[in-house]
């Protein structure tokens, strides 16, 4: 595979395509809701992402739901959709240790091994690290999700004090 | 291309390609095609080795000590500043050094909007720009306006990528009273009409402010005789060093405005209650400037001057249109400004239809063609033409038909890699 194939794996061609989650939506089910936009003023890519978390009130909190609408390049955008893939339906445990593990490979210049059994499709991105000016792309969805977990638990710590 | 007297062949454009040693090396396996001068070019030999030499010889500190080599380094650096300066037609008096060109406008905005000399603007005053300008000629006058109370107007454009001119009269009035606007387009690539633009203002009083960045470096400018007050550009982009720029105008214009940063160097009587600063240029050129790099902008205008730039703006103007009517030929693909090479410079951007600039630039860059993506520090402008982004492939006198061929070449081949030519 030569290094733009590397970049570029079909998977994230994909996912591009196809973005899974894409579309801001309304919680199904009673759930605590968080969102969070995000912007990289350098390459004017953009994540707008809404999570919403169920079991907040019983110290287990679920990702319900991510959905989310964006505009960017590929690697921003089909990471965004890979994140939805694989927190969606998982504990809020679960989620952070996929992005914490996400966050080490691409920010690992290739160096880090991706766990495929963390990862899943995320593996895909591994060849992001060794572009340093793609990391933050790869990341934007992510920090999207991070970003909107915080303010869902502050907005229930509001509600429930 | 477009066959003159004078053209740079193709043996002349070899030798001067071996000039540049970065343009020698490969990226990925492939030959470099530099197509990225709109943001810094590559610098020859002859400026390499004229830092080199000015450092290993002559680096001292300037316009102080009586020893041989602060002497031998300030005759250095006031050369310099006269070679630039005669460079745009002007006088050695009338040529600031400044750190960049942004800085030269920040110098300008700040000078007129801090409420004190004959330049001061007030309530009630207006700034008109243009909506085409890089960030560096918006913001400053965004930030001049806040703080004096003066409205921030602007020139709209038209679907071609000019200035709509078509409502001057209603923007330009004796309110106005500075007019900044950019020579060349460092997105559209469109040439703007400087002699007219200024004519227009000079009959309202207004004060003519040029970004000269992307025109200086590439056509024959005579600021004094266009008739511009004051004028920016930048040694990075005209073959020189980074870190330096230079803010030329008419030295009763700059009479006028008050210091901007302050400090040592500008000073003539100094107490502990208050100072008096010395005339222009020095009065704008507070702490230690950048010496040696002014050293190598002097070798890069002798470059120019010795390749000519006639010679450079005609050679270019045929890559342009060799460019136009290649990308014109790739399904998919719009190009941002005029699409014709009348009054346009060979900076060339386009929004190819669905895939991000980002992808595009990696693409290209994995067969070993290097252009800007994002949007080149003016968001307006591609928010005018509905992109956030754009790929821009921008030429110099280096640049060969051959690696605008491969640009074009490799452009067509995007979409069909991520997918969305079906």
């Amino acid at each position: 595979m030569n290094a733009l194939d590397q970049l570029y794996q079909q998977v994230i061609l994909d996912h591009y395509k196809e973005k899974h989650g894409y579309g801001l939506r309304d919680a199904l089910r009673p759930a605590v809701i968080g969102q969070s936009e995000q912007y990289n003023p350098l390459c004017g890519d953009e994540v707008t992402l809404r999570v919403a978390l169920a079991g907040v009130e019983t110290g287990t909190p679920q990702v319900e739901d991510v959905s989310w609408v964006g505009n960017g390049c590929s690697i921003s955008q089909a990471s965004t959709s890979v994140l939805h893939d694989l927190v969606v339906g998982t504990s809020l445990t679960e989620a952070e240790k996929v992005v914490e593990a996400f966050r080490e490979m691409v920010r690992s210049r290739g160096q880090v091994e991706p766990d495929e059994d963390v990862l899943g499709d995320g593996i895909a991105f591994h060849g992001v690290g060794r572009h340093a000016n793609r990391v933050k792309c790869a990341m934007l969805g992510w920090t999207a999700f991070e970003a909107a977990v915080m303010s869902a638990r502050a907005a229930s710590t509001e509600e429930n004090p | 291309m477009t066959v003159l007297a004078q053209e740079i062949g193709a043996g002349e454009l070899t030798r001067l390609r071996a000039d540049f040693p970065l343009l020698a090396r490969t990226v990925g396996g492939h030959p470099l095609a530099y197509l990225d001068s709109g943001a810094t070019t590559q610098r020859p030999r002859a400026v390499l080795d004229a830092e080199r030499d000015f450092l290993e010889l002559s680096n001292g500190a300037v316009h102080r000590g009586a020893h041989t080599v602060a002497e031998e380094a300030t005759v250095a650096f006031e050369d310099a500043r006269a070679a630039v300066a005669a460079f745009v037609g002007r006088a050695e008096d009338e040529l600031v050094w400044t750190r960049n060109a942004t800085e030269g406008l920040n110098l300008v905005a700040y000078g007129v909007s801090t409420g004190t000399g004959p330049l001061a603007l007030r309530p009630g005053d207006e700034v008109l720009i243009t909506e085409m300008e890089h960030h560096a000629n918006l913001v400053p006058w965004q930030q001049a306006c806040a703080r004096s109370g003066a409205r921030l107007r602007w020139i709209g454009l038209t679907e071609d990528g000019r200035l709509d001119l078509s409502r001057l009269d209603d923007l330009l009035t004796e309110r106005t009273r500075v007019f900044a606007f950019t020579h060349v387009s460092n997105v559209l690539g469109t040439v703007n009409p400087v002699a007219e633009l200024v004519a227009r203002a000079r009959a309202v009083g207004a004060l003519t402010v040029l970004d000269a960045c992307q025109s200086v470096p590439h056509q024959r400018v005579d600021l004094a005789a266009l008739g511009v007050d004051l004028a920016v550009f930048s040694a990075h982009k005209m073959l020189g060093p980074t870190g330096v720029g230079a803010l030329a105008g008419r030295r009763e214009v700059l009479a006028d405005l008050p210091p901007f940063l302050t400090g040592g160097s500008m000073v003539e009587r100094v107490t502990m209650e208050a100072t008096t600063f010395r005339d222009p240029p020095q009065r704008f050129e507070a702490g230690t400037p950048p010496v040696s790099q002014a050293v190598a902008w002097h070798a890069a205008v002798r470059y120019l001057d010795a390749v000519g730039l006639d010679r450079i703006a005609a050679h270019e103007h045929g890559l342009t249109e060799l460019l136009l009517a290649g990308v014109a030929e790739v399904d998919g693909v719009r190009v941002l400004g005029p699409t014709t090479a009348v009054d346009r410079s060979g900076a060339v951007s386009v929004v190819v239809d669905g895939v991000h600039p980002h992808d595009v630039g990696q693409f290209l860059d994995h067969q070993g063609i290097a252009v800007r993506v994002g949007h080149h520090c003016a968001q307006p402008v591609h928010r005018r033409y509905g992109a956030t982004a754009s790929t821009r492939a921008s030429v110099y006198l280096y640049t060969t038909a051959e690696e605008v061929d491969r640009f074009v070449r490799s452009l067509a081949g995007v979409r069909g890699y991520f997918g969305v030519d079906r």
